[in-house]
């Protein structure tokens, strides 16, 4: 399957999972929502043009949007870890093994602990900002950051048994 | 000139992803104000597709908790109809305290109270009445409930304003009776089969039954007045290893249509029982 149509497919089984699915949950706490869908940003390719990425992480979060009826609240945290994403991915992986030899991020091409410092940081993010843009009023501090933790957590726990569930086979780069 | 280009041709991601993050933001404020936002109605076209698809399959699983709140709607709005308001019948006092004992020295013993009936069962196995008449009203444990054409059962439970009532057609149902032509006496049980039908035991051999004679309340009742109507003799059965009859009677009272009971209050009715269910000692 080629890497193109593959994404395509998850763009889409993402944000149905996230919507029909995720936020149908009846809420475990006024904390908890748990998030999955950006995920798909997270698992874009190592090569991919760095605008093309945010344009992507743009209307991915706007059809999320659409969705739920909250123009950009999803797109904004969308576009940061989008714009955030090949900075950190410079940081983590040496440069000449994985990013030659592999597609995708994964805890495979990466190893568990940088692939767990990428997910983590930019799940903190992703729900920072998101949580941020939310509660604009930022009244009350400890919501704030009780709502960021707890979701970033839930997020999290979700990524981990998504990744052990779904285990993605790791391609190597070919030269087609 | 030439900088300002390089400049931003260096920046440019990083510019794009501004621009992004600002659009962004101006979709979210605007949407939220005004509801018109850009694309939104192409969207909505698309979203509202799948939206309604999907919540076609979730009605399925709301279709109980949609139910409840119908029938708390149903029974607020029944609530507010002008049947409910009624006066409850209070008319005891006039029976009782001007006749507990009248002037040649005789006690009375039974007090007759009306009662409307607000809920009856013919078929299930154990059928109850429910009664508008309460302890407020003077309604007592073990009070006979008395139709207009015959006896309907007993009161089993009282509440402040409603009674329940263990009717005929109960399988725990006993109730004392008597042929009314000899008094030879039986008693008066369901079979579970036939609301029409009540079975009347322990009949000896030795009356003599036959097809229409008249059951009647036997005298040895603690709660109810001798000589109530029961029924009528449907069909004589009698097995030769026995040495009683067991009678099918047809009920006076058609408890299809039962609308008005009389609870009928024996003052004795506390002394009789004692003294019938304590053992005897000494003997």
């Amino acid at each position: 399957m080629s890497t193109l149509l593959k994404n395509i497919i998850r763009f889409i089984l993402f944000i149905l999972f996230q919507k029909f699915i995720l936020n149908e949950v009846p809420p475990l706490h006024q904390f908890i929502i748990p998030y999955i869908y950006f995920l798909f940003i997270l698992w874009l390719p190592f090569t991919i043009n760095r605008l093309f990425l945010l344009f992507i992480a743009f209307v991915f979060g706007l059809t999320l949007d659409y969705f739920t009826g909250t123009p950009g609240l999803h797109a904004a945290p969308c576009v940061l870890i989008a714009y955030i994403r090949p900075f950190l991915l410079n940081l983590l992986i040496p440069q000449e093994t994985a990013e030659q030899s592999y597609v995708e991020p994964s805890h495979t091409s990466m190893g568990w602990a940088p692939y767990g410092v990428y997910v983590g940081i930019l799940t903190f993010i992703h729900h920072f900002y998101l949580v941020l843009i939310e509660w604009l009023q930022f009244g009350n501090f400890f919501y704030f950051i009780g709502k960021v933790a707890a979701t970033s957590a839930i997020s999290l726990l979700m990524i981990f048994i998504a990744e052990i569930l779904f285990t993605r086979n790791a391609k190597f780069r070919t030269n087609k | 000139m030439k900088n300002i280009f390089l400049f931003i041709q260096r920046y440019f991601t990083f510019f794009s992803f501004l621009l992004l993050q600002v659009f962004a933001i101006i979709l979210l404020s605007s949407s939220s104000k005004t509801h018109q936002s850009f694309l939104a109605s192409g969207a909505n076209e698309v979203t509202g597709v799948i939206n309604h698809q999907y919540s076609g399959l979730r009605n399925y699983f709301n279709l109980k908790e949609t139910n409840r709140q119908l029938a708390e709607e149903n029974a607020r709005l029944r609530n507010q109809l002008a049947d409910n308001f009624l006066i409850v019948d209070k008319s005891k006092k006039i029976f009782v305290d001007s006749l507990i004992r009248d002037s040649l020295g005789r006690y009375r013993k039974y007090t007759y109270l009306p009662a409307k009936v607000i809920g009856n069962t013919v078929t299930l196995q154990t059928n109850f009445l429910f009664v508008e008449r309460g302890t407020n009203q003077g309604a007592k444990k073990g009070m006979a409930v008395y139709g207009p054409e015959g006896i309907v059962g007993v009161v089993v439970e009282v509440g402040p304003n409603i009674s329940k009532v263990m009717s005929l057609l109960h399988r725990n149902s006993k109730v004392s009776a008597m042929l009314k032509k000899d008094n030879n006496s039986g008693s008066i049980e369901w079979d579970g089969a036939d609301p029409s039908y009540l079975t009347l035991k322990n009949i000896t051999k030795s009356a003599k039954v036959s097809k229409g004679d008249t059951v009647v309340t036997s005298t040895y009742s603690a709660n109810f007045p001798s000589r109530l109507m029961v029924g009528t003799v449907a069909e004589i059965s009698s097995e030769s290893a026995s040495n009683f009859y067991t009678l099918k009677i047809k009920t006076a009272t058609n408890f299809f249509s039962i609308q008005y009971v009389y609870l009928i209050e024996n003052v004795r009715y506390s002394e009789q029982v004692q003294l019938e269910t304590n053992p005897t000692k000494n003997q």
